[in-house]
């Protein structure tokens, strides 16, 4: 499979799972994972919940032992090490910060080995790493969500992990403070080198924090690729729907023939996608997917009726009515906001390199 | 503003029953204990004077209030019998307190960590002695720790010990009793406790780089602490008055409270004696449930 391949001009991986199952009773939560992580990387596991990224996550980190399959870091076999023992430290989604320790003695607590000077200077940067200078005395829960937060970033970078592991990171905060905090992240990252796991179920953040993301369904990895790349070439309707808005048109795929695009019959005629792989027979039964910003308004093509334009600001949204009564989304941007409105007849097309065909 | 007025009427009516309760089975008795135990012994019917005569004039209660002293308890701080069995009344409960709480605390963690199916099992077995009386439990422990009983029949088997070993009538058995039957009350609420600790917070102590022993003694051990200390008092309470283990497992000579308040009562009917040592008794006890609040609230307020 091509997504578990490292990004080109890495040596050794340094994190590298082979065939990791984990089962719960009768079923896999996770099955069979293939994965390799480049030093340096930020890798987002997407997913809805119960799709198995989070107990994925869990043993990276060594909370749960696979039933299969090895887990390495920088070739090395952790797979049997107890947590303690792993050069990986983890973010937990409710920050799991102690109670009874103060954020000093919280951000201290995985530097034991160090003496005591070292040990209060380390905590001081660290709290400086996350703009918390003079809280060190404060206790967790007289911080709010946002500090408590940053607090259990310091205490996971304590250790200088070479691998971070992050549960949801940012599902506990507010909107405006998530993406605030999401830049802040991904800057930290780029500064401090280390490598990032980021479990969300949230494409927004997947898109904005990792450089390439694996999605996740029933304990799979389906598609592992950079954002714009699953953006662009979802290997499935599942995919393709996780990531943004799109248009799934169903049809039949038509006859073999050269060149990048292939014609696709639907009900409200033939179109032309980019060709699919190869693995799909003539007359098979295709979704096209078409991302709303991709249809073009124009003199051309395909007869439809506005029935619906919203104006959003930055672009608008309109609803088309094709002539069987099937309807898709269009969003272009809002100069020109006066053209086709409510009622117009118009025609559209797409350019067939923009449009995927995907197995139905 | 009726309205409201209506609601403070409701609320206090809410708080009568508890207090009701508290008047009639507490506070009415202890009253009672009070006054008897400010009282003369006499051979009379009750067993000791001065007696409320009601139908008395104003004068009946003027000397009545006047033959009420502080005799009993000058008894009892002058007399070193009473002293003793306080302060061994104290330290059986103190030591008892500390051996449950050394026992109990790994017994409900272990509980606390056990599968989820198996805990409710796990639970059951806590609770099931309670299925059988407290008496009859106590009485199997001298079947258990005498001469020729069966720890010492199966110590002889196995050739640990060559004689056996004088264990029923010591304060040894005194403390195995005391332990025995009040585990269940120790290590209940613990498990109560150690079992809403949030898993999250042991995973990231060892994510953090640190071994099972450290992640105890560091998170777990702290967080539950207010249960072990809740769980003591709730044991070193009745322990300290406790009559019938001492009675059936102790010597003739064991010294406890609950033992002294016991035979001056039933051997020697001195009730206002008896009823002083009640007092103290009770003094002895509200001292730590006292402390404990106190540190309880300085803790909450710490937070």
């Amino acid at each position: 499979m091509s997504g578990s391949q490292v990004p080109a001009g890495s040596g050794v991986p340094l994190l590298r799972l082979e065939g990791v199952t984990k089962r719960f009773g009768a079923g896999a939560a996770v099955d069979g994972v293939d994965l390799a992580l480049a030093e340096n990387e930020v890798f987002c596991l997407l997913g809805p919940s119960g799709c198995g990224k989070s107990t994925l996550l869990r043993m990276i980190a060594g909370f749960e032992r696979p039933d299969a399959g090895t887990i390495r870091l920088g070739g090395a076999d952790i797979t049997a090490d107890p947590p303690h023992r792993r050069p990986v430290n983890m973010m937990f989604q409710s920050y799991a910060l102690f109670p009874h320790m103060s954020v000093a003695g919280n951000v201290a607590y995985g530097l034991s080995s160090l003496g005591r000077a070292a040990r209060a200077a380390r905590v001081e940067t660290l709290l400086r790493l996350v703009r918390l200078e003079g809280y060190g005395a404060r206790r967790p829960d007289t911080l709010s969500g946002g500090q408590r937060q940053r607090v259990a970033l310091a205490r996971a970078l304590a250790r200088e992990p070479r691998l971070l592991l992050l549960d949801e990171p940012l599902t506990a905060l507010d909107r405006a403070l998530r993406e605030e905090t999401q830049s802040e992240l991904r800057a930290l990252q780029r500064r401090l080198g280390t490598s990032f796991v980021v479990v969300t179920h949230d494409p927004e953040e997947a898109m904005r924090l990792a450089d390439r993301v694996g999605v996740m369904a029933g304990g799979r990895i389906v598609q592992v690729g950079a954002t714009a790349e699953l953006y662009e070439n979802p290997a499935s309707r599942y995919v393709a729907g996780l990531l943004g808005d799109v248009n799934l048109i169903p049809g039949t795929l038509g006859p073999a023939e050269p060149g990048p695009s292939r014609a696709v019959e639907t009900a409200f005629g033939a179109l032309r996608a980019r060709a699919p792989a190869p693995a799909l027979e003539p007359g098979a039964a295709v979704v096209v997917a078409l991302r709303p910003e991709r249809v073009e308004l124009g003199a051309h093509g395909l007869a439809a009726t506005v029935t619906e334009r919203i104006f959003l600001g930055d672009r608008i949204a309109r609803t088309l009515r094709m002539g069987d009564g099937t309807t898709l989304r269009a969003s272009g941007p809002a100069t020109g906001a006066a053209e086709h409105p409510v009622g117009a007849e118009i025609r559209l097309g797409f350019a067939a390199e923009v449009a995927a065909i995907l197995p139905a | 503003m009726s309205g409201r007025g209506g609601q403070g009427w409701r609320a206090r009516l809410v708080r009568l029953p508890p207090l009701l309760w508290l008047s009639a089975f507490f506070l009415v008795p202890f009253a009672i204990t009070l006054k008897i135990s400010l009282s003369d012994a006499a051979t009379a019917m009750p067993p000791y004077l001065p007696v409320l005569d009601w139908h008395g004039s104003l004068e009946g209660w003027s000397s009545f209030l006047e033959a009420l002293d502080f005799e009993n308890y000058a008894v009892l701080w002058f007399d070193s019998l009473y002293r003793e069995a306080a302060l061994s009344s104290l330290a059986y409960a103190g030591t008892a307190s500390a051996v449950l709480a050394l026992l109990g605390t790994p017994l409900a963690y272990a509980l606390a960590r056990a599968p989820a199916r198996a805990q409710a099992l796990l639970v059951a077995l806590v609770v099931v002695p309670f299925w059988t009386s407290f008496l009859v439990r106590v009485y199997a422990w001298i079947a258990i720790l005498k001469p020729e009983g069966l720890l010492n029949a199966a110590l002889l088997r196995l050739g640990v010990v060559g004689q056996p070993l004088e264990i029923l009538n010591t304060p040894a058995a005194v403390l195995i009793g005391l332990v025995y039957a009040y585990l269940p009350f120790m290590v209940l609420p613990l498990y109560a406790v150690m079992s809403r600790l949030d898993p999250a917070l042991r995973e990231a102590a060892a994510d953090l780089g640190a071994g099972p022993v450290r992640v105890f003694l560091t998170v777990t051990l702290p967080l539950a602490a207010p249960g072990i200390a809740a769980g003591a008092l709730l044991c070193f309470i009745p322990m300290v008055g406790e009559f019938v283990i001492p009675d059936l497992l102790g010597g003739s000579d064991t010294l406890m409270l609950g033992r002294v308040l016991w035979s001056e009562f039933f051997s020697n009917r001195d009730w206002p004696l008896a009823s002083a040592v009640a007092v103290l008794l009770l003094l002895i006890v509200i001292g730590p449930v006292v402390l404990f609040r106190d540190a309880g609230e300085r803790g909450e307020g710490e937070r």
